[in-house]
């Protein structure tokens, strides 16, 4: 089980993917507690200069079931990914690569002059992106 | 309302006509009849083969439940069979409703014409009886040109044209002996057809427009094409199955005709005259929403249609994006990926070479690469398009019209006429291993302005500052294009067989598609493009490696447009002697590479000065702060201190 999220600088979620579907309330919570912990990141650079701050932000914090990963643009667009504990296969380094796809797709979703930042994401091809992640992972 | 008909009459088969009926029958009727009666229900038997009547009675192009109303009313169902009574009042009930009368037994009672059946059948009694009825224009399915379709076999989806391309609305039918085979039934609508045109040519059409159901199932009823005479190059039918024969291309609703694609590339040069360079974002999606598609869906063809996702249209994309529009306006559904026919590099291959155009579509007779060929040629456009991946650029201009631009709004009126014959594809499209190409990106040190900026090029923008943004920065390319261009053409007007020099792996990407461009060689436009990306990848780092691909790519296209053109301007600076040209083309190349790379540095430079000047900047801020803390501490101190 895990989740996919994409949020925007304001906080509010521009998409969500859950794998698999049930539980997803718990899930929701995670992630929104896992923002403050994102917010905590990114601010403790401060001063420093947006370009030198890494975008993968790692852990952020392990419970007992799952761990969750983060992830920030330069354009303070957050990706939260919620994955199962029980996944030890799961390396950092294929979380690293799973939020470049994400962010690679994120910013051909941007190409499109049809969308708005800030609007929620209905592109097909970045469905079929997460949902090919996702079932990796799961 | 049966009482009287079925009641009494003899099944005494063909004497139908009158006798136990109390239903008059002319003598053309009676013969018709009987003939049809004859062919859906082998003789020894009394009555009809349900199966084949039903495709008799479709054939008539009625709607199903005047048809299921017919059968009723000639008490077929009430006897459970089709006996020659019941035949004979169905079919003249059919015809009662051709002629716009209610299915009911008092309107045959009169004098009708003969019923109509579109069909497939192929008899070799079948004459063309409809005078023109034949428009080049229209698509229309159930057109009386249909008189040529019933040599054609009709299946689901197949349409084929008719193979004589000097169709004239009254000639002999060509009579496919193989179709004939095929079709189950037989329908002799020879003598029907004949009597029946003459009697009634304008009414006929129009009924059958009426008819027309939707366009794709009334591909059953085998009317199709229509066209060939008028347009040769208007595509038509939708699948093909069988390959009878001589009907070529034709088919796809997702592939652009010549006249589609004039159109396209008028309204390209309406929205930006140069057709090399590429349309933004915003000016794009003005455009299309003129169209009135919803927003989604907009959304959806862009994605589809922009290939290389970096927020601009070039040619090619820009004709697949308008084919869409327009698809869809007509009613088909958007593809979930981009059909092979809509990829920018089978669009820019057409445009490349406008005189293949009829070859290349002569050899992709199935819309599916089934053919080795077809599959080899979208490798090399693969390959070829994998390195010029991010290139949202510049597109030989294969086409030199001079028409107006139209407007976008009436014109599209006129183009969705030319899709109502197409149907959708039922066999997907091969997914598009294109959207999967890699990139090499940078992300650790992206700056926002990067991200931001990459939707809102204008086709001609000063130089981008930031190297890092490989895909904007690229579009200062057109400038460095045109200058060069005097130069490049005459160094490389002859593009020799390329000794590659040895690459580094510059992305592990570019590797594989240079490989597999190699057994290509025969394709001329690959070779200037391995050749300059070859050099390219020597020269350059990897970051402005894109964009000088694409700058180099752009010089390709140039050099295969002077190429194809008999006239060659040859005003160089490199002395001008043919068999120097080869030398004189490298070392051009590696200048032509050594200035880029050098632009590029620069341009690098300039983004690393600025950076450390504000950074400069924001040093001396912390500074200041510093200072002023370390005052107010020790102010604070004494006080503390005891």
């Amino acid at each position: 089980p895990s989740q996919c999220d994409l949020l925007c600088p304001q906080n509010y979620p521009l998409y969500i993917r859950s794998v698999p579907t049930e539980n997803e309330l718990k899930f929701h919570y995670t992630v929104h507690t896992s923002l403050d912990v994102v917010d905590e990141k990114i601010s403790a650079m401060g001063k420093a200069l947006v370009d030198q701050r890494e975008l993968y932000l790692g852990l952020l914090y392990p419970t007992e079931d799952y761990k969750v990963y983060g992830y920030v643009t330069n354009s303070k667009v957050k990706f939260v990914m919620v994955v199962d504990s029980s996944n030890t296969a799961l390396r950092d380094n294929e979380i690293r690569s799973m939020f470049r796809k994400l962010h690679n797709s994120y910013t051909d979703i941007m190409c499109n002059p049809f969308y708005n930042p800030g609007d929620r994401i209905h592109s097909r091809a970045f469905d079929t992106m997460v949902n090919s992640m996702m079932m990796q992972v799961c | 309302m049966e009482q009287g008909l079925a009641g009494g009459s003899g099944p005494a088969a063909a004497a139908a006509g009158t006798g136990g009926l109390l239903l008059p029958l002319s003598e053309t009727e009676q013969q018709r009849y009987s003939e049809l009666f004859s062919r859906c229900c082998p003789p020894p038997e009394a009555a009809a083969g349900g199966s084949s009547v039903g495709e008799l009675f479709r054939a008539s192009q009625l709607p199903p439940d005047t048809l299921h109303q017919i059968t009723e009313v000639c008490g077929a169902k009430r006897v459970g069979y089709f006996g020659p009574a019941q035949f004979y009042i169905a079919l003249k009930l059919i015809a009662a409703a051709q002629s716009g009368f209610p299915v009911r037994i008092e309107s045959i009672k009169n004098e009708l014409p003969l019923p109509r059946f579109m069909a497939l059948k192929n008899d070799t009694e079948v004459r063309y009886g409809t005078p023109a009825e034949f428009h080049g224009v229209k698509f229309q399915v159930p057109h009386a040109t249909l008189e040529k379709n019933s040599y054609k076999r009709t299946d689901e989806g197949d349409k084929q044209e008719p193979k004589s391309p000097p169709m004239s609305p009254i000639c002999s039918p060509p009579a496919s002996p193989s179709t004939y085979q095929r079709i189950p039934l037989s329908y002799g609508y020879g003598k029907a057809r004949s009597g029946l045109e003459q009697q009634h040519g304008a009414p006929y059409e129009v009924r059958h427009s009426t008819h027309q159901q939707d366009g794709p199932s009334s591909g059953n009823y085998g009317a199709k094409s229509a066209l060939t005479c008028s347009t040769p190059n208007r595509s038509l039918s939708v699948e093909r199955e069988q390959q009878d024969s001589s009907t070529q291309y034709a088919d796809d609703p997702w592939r652009i005709t010549e006249e589609q694609r004039d159109y396209y590339i008028n309204q390209f040069r309406s929205l930006q005259p140069d057709l090399n360079a590429f349309i933004s974002g915003s000016v794009a999606k003005n455009f299309f929403t003129k169209s009135k598609l919803p927003i989604p869906e907009l959304s959806h063809i862009w994605e589809l249609s922009d290939v290389d996702c970096d927020g601009a249209l070039t040619l090619p994309e820009f004709c697949a994006a308008f084919h869409l529009v327009v698809a869809r306006k007509n009613g088909y559904q958007l593809p979930e990926t981009l059909p092979e026919t809509l990829l920018p590099q089978y669009l820019q291959a057409a445009c490349l070479k406008p005189m293949r155009d009829c070859a290349l579509f002569d050899s992709y007779p199935e819309p599916l690469p089934g053919s080795q060929q077809t599959r080899d040629f979208s490798r090399t456009e693969k390959s070829s398009a994998e390195e010029v991946s991010d290139n949202s650029a510049l597109l030989q201009d294969g086409k030199k019209d001079d028409k107006q631009a139209l407007k976008v709004s009436t014109t599209l009126k006129t183009i969705p006429k030319e899709f109502q014959h197409l149907t959708v594809k039922a066999a997907a499209q091969e997914p598009h291993a294109f959207r999967a190409r890699p990139r090499s990106r940078s992300y650790s040190s992206t700056s926002i302005e990067d991200a931001m900026k990459k939707g809102e090029e204008p086709p001609t923008p000063p130089p981008r500052p930031q190297k890092s943004h490989s895909r904007a920065s690229s579009l200062d390319l057109n400038k460095i294009f045109q200058q060069n261009t005097q130069a490049v053409r005459s160094g490389w007007l002859p593009p020799p067989p390329p000794a590659l020099p040895p690459r580094p792996s510059v992305s592990q990407t570019e590797q594989p598609s240079e490989v597999e461009l190699h057994p290509q060689m025969n394709r001329p436009p690959s070779q200037p493009e391995e050749n300059s990306s070859a050099k390219k990848e020597v020269v350059l780092a990897q970051p402005p490696s894109k964009p000088a691909r694409r700058k180099l790519r752009t010089e390709a296209q140039g050099l295969e447009t002077p190429e194809l053109s008999p006239t060659i301007n040859v005003t160089s600076s490199l002395p001008a002697v043919k068999p120097h040209l080869p030398v004189q083309k490298q070392s051009s190349k590696q200048k032509r590479a050594i200035q880029t790379a050098i632009r590029k540095n620069k341009e690098a430079n300039a983004v690393l000065a600025r950076l450390n000047s504000e950074l400069q900047q924001q040093l001396k801020e912390v500074h200041k702060e510093r200072i002023a803390l370390e005052t107010q501490l020790e102010q604070l101190r004494p006080v503390t201190v005891l």
